[in-house]
C-alpha cells in the first residue's frame, strides 16, 4: 500500500468537500486554513498510533473548543464553547484531523436531517431522498468520501437510521460507554455518541478511542475499555444470533427490506452461525415509552437557551418577553413541538399518567433484552422498516416521521449497544441496513458479527456516484 | 387518559416553555400534540403493576463522587466570551419584570 | 373577640462549607471578582454535566443526623425547572422525591418550656447566582460566582408559634450547624437564609390558615421583626372579618413591613422528573451508625451537661453552648482551675465584651483558657485586684504575653503590705480632713470616698479589704 502524508489525507478530504459538498450539504462549518495548519502540526508530531492524521467530521451538537457549536440551530448561532468535549480531547490526544462540522437535524429531533437551520442534507445515493438523521450530516459526508470517519450521537437511531440510509456503519455504544460530556444534551437518559464508517474495522478503531470512563460524567461506565479491534474476527461459530418477531411486523416494514434481511441471515448462517427465533413482547410501547421520556428531558435540557448567556438574543424590555421573543425566534417547528410534547407530559396532573407510566414501560423493555439474551448472543433486525424516504415527504406528518426510528429507539431505552451495517440495495438503488444488538458492554460480540458479515459480503465496497 | 389536550392547554404549556404561539400555531400544535397523544395513550395498555420505574439505563451505577477540590476556574474573560451583552464582567441582561 | 394564634413553618438553607461547589470544581470563596470563579459546568454550558461532590453529601447526611432524620435508602436528585436569570440551566439540581432525609426534629427552650419542632425533610441542592438591579438602565447584571455552591435546605413542620419561637428555633439550628462545623452560617454572606409560611387560626382549631410565604428576612433581627408584623397583620384582618391572600410577601426593613412582591400571574409548575445526569445514591447502615457516633457533642445536650455538672444557670448555660468554640473555652478552663461560677462571669461579660469590640471569634482570639485560668488564680491569691484583672486580661489580647508577666512588667501586683499601705493611708486621711470630719459625724459613707481615694493613689492595686480595715482603725483611733 502506498504511504499517503497526513496533509495529502487532510488535502484530498478537503478537495472532495470542495468538490461535492454544494450538493450535499451535510459540512456546515469548515476552516480550511486552520485544518491544512492542523495537519502540518500533525505531520510534525511524529507517532506510531495508528489514527494519526485521519480526517474526521463532527456532528454539530459536539462542543470542539472555540468553534462554533450550534446543534444546526438559529438559538446558538456563534455559540464557541469555551471547552472541548471529552471525546474531542480524546480525538485531539489520538491525531485526528478534526474537518468540520457536520450538518444534523435541530437539536437532534428527527430521523430525516431536514430541520436544520442550515437547510436539509441530501442522500449521497440519490440527491432527491433524505440522509436520514439525525446525524445525516456525518453520515452522507462518510458515504461520499468526504471524510473517512464521522462522529453522531443516537438518542433513538440518530447513528444507526442514516447509516443505514447511506450504506456505511454506524454504532451506537452501551449507554455509558462513551463519555457525554461535551455532547449537547437531547435526552440525557438515552444520548450517546457513537462511530460512523465506512467499514466495521474502522469503526473498531475509532471505538477503540472515544471509550473510557470519563470523571466528567458521572453516568459514564467505570469499566476497563477492550481493544475493539481483537474482535475484527471473521468467524460466527457458537454465535447465536435471535431474530424477535416483532420486529417485522405485517405491513410495517418495507418488502424489499425485508428480503435484503432475510438474505443476510442464509449469509450469517452459511458462516457458522445458529438463527433462532425469540420474541420481545413489549416492543410495541417502544416508540411511545420513547416519546414521553425523550421530549420530557429535552424540553428541560433545552430550557437554558433563552439569551442570557450565549447564542441568540432577541431584544425586550424584560427578561420574560426576551426569553420568550429569543425562543420562539430560535427554536424551529419540529424544536418548539418536542419542547411542548415533554412540558405537558413532566406537567402537573400529567406526570403519573404520562412521565413515571412510560419510565415503568421502559423497565419491561429493558427486561425482554435481558430475557433474551438468555437464549441468544446477538439480535437481529433492519435497522429502519424503509430505505430513505423523499425530502419533504414525511416532515409535515410528525407520526410517520417519529415511526422511521422504531427499530433503533429500543436499544436506548434498554441502553444496549447496536451497530447498523450495509446489507443490500433496493431496486432503485438505495442502501438497506441490517441491524445488530447485544448485550450491555458487549460491544466485541456486535463487532464480530459486523465484521463477519461485512467480510461475506460486498455491499460496504460499493460507493455512490456523485 | 383520552382526553385530547385542548388549546387553553397547548397555550399554557407554551408560556411554561417560553414560547409564544400564534392562533394558528396554537390549532397546528393542538392537532399535532393530539394525534401524538393518541398514539402514546396505548401505553395505557401495558400492564406495569409492580413494576419499579427506570430513570437510569445503567442500574449498577451508584454513588458516583469527586473529591471536594479547586479546580481552575475559567478566566472571567472566557466566561464572558459568548455573551450577547456585558457590563464590565458581569453578563447584563434586560430587567426582570414580574 | 376570637383569640387567634400563629403558625409558621421555616425553611432554612445553608451554605455548606466545602472548598469546591456542589457539581464542579470552582471555589466557594465568598467576594471573589464577579464571574471569576465560573467553568462550563456552573456556567450551565450546552453539553455539561454535574458531578456529586462527596463532601457536600457527607456534610449533609451528617446534619441530617445531628438532626434527628431518617437518612433515606436510595437518594435520588430531581430537577426542579423554572425560568429566572440567575439560575443558568434553568432548572435547579434539587431533591424532590427521594431527598436525603426525612422525619426529624429539635428541641427548643422558650420562656422556660421545651418544645419539639418538628422537621419535614433535609435535603441537598445548588444555589443559584447574584443578580444587581440598575433601574436607571432597566437591566440586571449576572454574577454566577455563588451559582453551584451547595445549599442545605431543612423544611420545619408548622410547629412554631410565634416570631420569638421561630427566632430561638433558627438560632438553635445555627448552633448545630457551627458545632458540626459544616457552615459558617454568616447571615450577611448569604450562607444562612430562612423564608417562612406564615398563617394564622382561632385558637383550638386543627386547619391551617390561608399562608403567606414571607422573604427576605436577612438577619436574626429581621426574622423576628417581620414574622411579629406579619402576624398581627394577618390577625388584624382577620379581626376585621377579612381574607387572607395566598401570596409571597417580602420583609421591607426600611418601612419595616412586609408586602406583597409583585408578580405576573403565573402558576407554579416546576415539571419535577429524576436528573438523569447523575446517579442514585445510598448509604450503608453501618456507615450511617459510624458517622453518627462520631457525631459531637450537640448544644442542647451540652447544655444540660453544663446545667447538671457545673452548676450554671439556665441562661447562663444557653450563652455558653451557643457557640461550640466558647463552650470548648469554658470547659478547657474548667479542667484547669476548676471555678465555673467566675469562668462564666469572665467568659460571658468582660471576654464578650472584648471579642465583640475586636469583632474576633474567640476561636481565633490570643486569649487562651491558660490565660483565663492564670487570671483567675491571680485573683484568688490575692495577687491582683479584679479591678487589676480586667487590665490584665486587656493586656493579653493586646500583647498575647502570660498574665504574670504583664503583672510584673507593669508593676500591677496588689499591695498587701500594711505598713506600705498605712503610709499611704495617712497621706489621704491628712488630704481630706472634710471627709474625716463627715466620718465622725456619723456619714459612714464618707469611708468610701476615702478608699476610693487610696485606689487612685495606688491606681487600683491596694487590696480593698485591707485599705478598709486600716482606714476604720485608723479612724477609730482618731476619736
Amino acid at each position: 500500500m502506498k504511504q499517503i502524508s497526513i496533509p495529502d489525507t487532510t488535502k484530498a478530504s478537503l478537495d472532495r468537500i470542495a468538490a461535492v459538498n454544494k450538493k450535499l450539504n451535510a459540512i456546515i462549518y469548515l476552516d480550511r486554513e486552520k485544518v491544512l495548519k492542523e495537519a502540518e502540526g500533525t505531520r510534525r508530531n511524529v507517532g506510531g498510533i495508528a489514527t494519526r492524521g485521519i480526517p474526521i467530521a463532527i456532528k454539530d451538537n459536539i462542543c470542539v473548543k472555540d468553534e462554533p457549536t450550534t446543534c444546526a440551530s438559529r438559538i446558538l448561532k456563534g455559540f464557541k464553547p469555551p471547552y472541548d468535549a471529552t471525546v474531542i480531547r480524546k480525538l485531539k490526544n489520538a491525531g485526528f484531523i478534526t474537518v468540520g462540522k457536520a450538518n444534523m437535524d435541530e437539536f437532534a429531533f428527527g430521523s430525516s436531517c431536514e430541520t436544520s437551520c442550515y437547510g436539509p442534507t441530501r442522500n449521497p445515493w440519490n440527491l432527491e431522498m433524505i440522509p436520514g438523521g439525525s446525524s445525516g450530516g456525518s453520515a452522507a459526508a462518510v458515504a461520499a468520501g468526504e471524510v473517512s470517519m464521522a462522529l453522531g450521537s443516537d438518542t433513538g437511531g440518530s447513528v444507526r437510521q442514516p447509516a443505514a440510509l447511506c450504506g456505511i456503519v454506524g454504532m451506537k455504544p452501551t449507554y455509558g460507554r462513551v463519555s457525554r460530556y461535551g455532547l449537547i444534551a437531547f435526552a440525557s437518559s438515552l444520548d450517546q455518541i457513537g462511530p460512523l464508517t465506512a467499514n466495521v474495522t474502522d469503526c473498531a478503531a475509532l471505538l477503540n478511542v472515544i471509550s473510557g470512563h470519563d470523571e466528567m460524567d458521572s453516568t459514564s461506565a467505570d469499566l476497563p475499555v477492550p481493544d475493539f479491534t481483537k474482535s475484527l474476527v471473521k468467524n460466527a461459530k457458537k454465535l447465536k444470533i435471535g431474530v424477535p418477531k416483532e420486529y417485522f411486523p405485517e405491513g410495517g416494514i418495507d418488502k424489499e427490506v425485508e428480503k435484503a434481511i432475510s438474505k443476510s441471515k442464509d449469509v450469517l448462517k452459511s458462516s457458522g452461525a445458529e438463527i433462532v427465533d425469540i420474541s420481545l413482547p413489549n416492543t410495541e410501547y417502544a416508540l411511545s415509552c420513547y416519546y414521553i421520556i425523550a421530549p420530557a428531558e429535552a424540553s428541560s435540557n433545552l430550557a437554558r437557551f433563552d439569551g442570557d448567556q450565549y447564542g441568540l438574543r432577541e431584544d425586550a424590555k424584560g427578561t420574560i418577553e426576551m426569553h420568550t421573543k429569543t425562543r420562539t425566534a430560535g427554536f424551529g417547528d419540529e424544536a418548539k413541538r418536542r419542547i411542548l410534547l415533554g412540558t405537558y407530559s413532566l406537567s402537573s396532573g400529567y406526570y403519573k399518567a404520562y412521565y413515571l407510566k412510560a419510565m415503568k414501560v421502559r423497565t419491561l423493555i429493558k427486561n425482554d433484552f435481558l430475557q433474551a439474551f438468555k437464549v441468544c448472543d446477538v439480535i437481529l433486525t433492519a435497522t429502519s422498516p424503509t430505505a430513505a424516504f423523499k425530502i419533504g415527504e414525511k416532515i409535515n406528518d410528525p407520526l410517520s416521521m417519529y415511526l422511521s426510528d422504531i427499530f433503533t429507539i429500543p436499544a436506548n431505552l434498554a441502553g444496549i449497544p447496536g451497530i447498523s451495517v450495509p446489507c443490500g440495495f433496493t431496486k432503485s438503488g438505495l442502501p438497506v441496513g441490517m441491524q445488530f444488538l447485544a448485550k450491555p458492554f458487549d460491544e466485541e460480540t456486535l463487532i464480530r458479527t459486523a465484521y463477519t458479515f461485512e467480510q461475506n459480503t460486498d455491499f460496504h465496497k460499493k460507493k455512490p456516484n456523485l | 387518559m383520552k382526553q385530547r389536550i385542548d388549546k387553553k392547554t397547548v397555550r399554557h404549556v407554551a408560556r411554561l416553555s417560553r414560547i409564544s404561539l400564534s392562533g394558528k400555531e396554537v390549532a397546528l400544535y393542538q392537532k399535532q400534540l393530539a394525534d401524538i397523544l393518541d398514539y402514546i395513550n396505548q401505553l395505557n395498555k401495558a400492564d406495569t403493576t409492580g413494576t419499579p420505574p427506570t430513570s437510569h439505563p445503567l442500574e449498577s451505577l451508584k454513588n458516583v463522587f469527586r473529591e471536594d477540590r479547586v479546580r481552575k476556574s475559567l478566566p472571567a474573560e472566557k466566561a464572558l466570551q459568548n455573551a450577547p451583552e456585558r457590563k464590565d464582567d458581569f453578563f447584563s441582561v434586560p430587567k426582570i419584570i414580574e | 373577640m376570637k383569640n387567634f394564634e400563629v403558625v409558621i413553618g421555616l425553611e432554612v438553607h445553608v451554605h455548606l462549607l466545602t472548598q469546591s461547589k456542589a457539581f464542579c470544581g470552582c471555589s466557594t470563596k465568598f467576594g471573589l471578582p464577579p464571574n471569576s470563579a465560573t467553568c462550563p459546568v456552573c456556567l450551565g454550558l450546552p453539553g455539561v454535566l454535574p458531578v456529586l461532590n462527596e463532601k457536600a453529601f457527607l456534610y449533609a447526611v451528617k446534619t441530617a443526623l445531628a438532626l434527628n432524620c431518617q437518612i433515606q435508602d436510595v437518594i435520588k436528585f430531581d430537577r426542579k425547572n423554572y425560568y429566572y436569570p440567575d439560575l443558568p440551566k434553568n432548572f435547579q439540581i434539587s431533591q424532590y422525591e427521594m431527598p436525603l432525609a426525612h422525619n426529624g426534629y429539635v428541641d427548643i427552650e422558650h420562656s422556660g418550656r421545651e418544645k419539639k419542632i418538628r422537621i419535614n425533610r433535609v435535603h441537598l441542592e445548588e444555589d443559584a447566582g447574584k443578580l444587581m438591579h440598575d433601574e436607571k438602565r432597566g437591566l440586571s447584571y449576572l454574577d454566577l460566582n455563588r451559582t453551584g455552591i451547595p445549599l442545605l435546605e431543612i423544611v420545619s413542620e408548622p410547629d412554631l408559634r410565634s416570631a420569638e419561637e421561630t427566632s430561638t428555633y433558627l438560632q438553635n439550628i445555627k448552633s448545630i450547624l457551627l458545632y458540626l462545623k459544616v457552615s459558617d452560617c454568616n447571615m450577611e454572606e448569604g450562607s444562612l437564609r430562612c423564608d417562612a409560611n406564615i398563617s394564622v387560626r382561632p385558637k383550638g382549631e386543627n386547619a391551617l390558615g390561608v399562608k403567606a410565604e414571607l422573604k427576605n428576612m436577612n438577619s436574626f433581627k429581621a426574622v423576628r421583626d417581620a414574622l411579629s408584623y406579619e402576624g398581627r397583620r394577618q390577625i388584624d384582618l382577620r379581626k376585621k372579618g377579612e381574607k387572607i391572600a395566598q401570596e409571597t410577601r417580602l420583609w421591607d426593613e426600611a418601612k419595616a413591613m412586609t408586602a406583597p412582591m409583585r408578580t405576573k400571574e403565573e402558576t407554579h409548575d416546576y415539571r419535577y422528573f429524576p436528573e438523569p445526569d447523575l446517579a442514585p445514591f445510598t448509604i450503608e447502615r453501618v456507615e450511617i451508625e459510624k458517622i453518627k457516633s462520631a457525631l459531637p457533642e450537640l448544644p442542647q445536650v451540652k447544655k444540660k451537661r453544663f446545667i447538671s455538672k457545673y452548676k450554671v444557670s439556665e441562661y447562663d448555660a444557653n450563652a455558653l453552648t451557643r457557640d461550640r468554640a466558647v463552650s470548648d473555652f469554658f470547659e478547657e478552663t474548667i479542667r484547669i482551675v476548676d471555678k465555673p461560677k467566675e469562668i462564666v462571669n469572665w467568659l460571658l461579660g468582660d471576654v464578650a465584651a472584648i471579642l465583640n469590640e475586636r469583632k474576633i471569634p474567640i476561636e481565633k482570639a490570643p486569649f487562651k483558657p491558660a490565660h483565663l485560668a492564670s487570671i483567675l488564680r491571680l485573683i484568688q491569691s490575692e495577687e491582683i485586684t479584679g479591678k487589676i484583672a480586667k487590665e490584665v486580661l486587656q493586656g493579653v489580647f493586646d500583647t498575647g504575653s502570660q498574665p504574670e508577666a504583664i503583672v510584673d512588667k507593669k508593676g500591677l501586683k496588689q499591695i498587701k503590705d500594711a505598713g506600705e499601705l498605712s503610709g499611704i493611708i495617712e497621706g489621704v486621711l491628712t488630704e481630706n480632713k472634710k471627709s474625716v470630719e463627715d466620718y465622725k459625724k456619723g456619714k459612714k459613707n464618707a469611708i468610701t470616698f476615702m478608699v476610693g481615694q487610696v485606689m487612685k493613689k495606688t491606681k487600683g492595686k491596694a487590696n480593698p479589704q485591707k485599705v478598709n480595715e486600716i482606714l476604720r482603725k485608723k479612724l477609730g483611733s482618731q476619736i
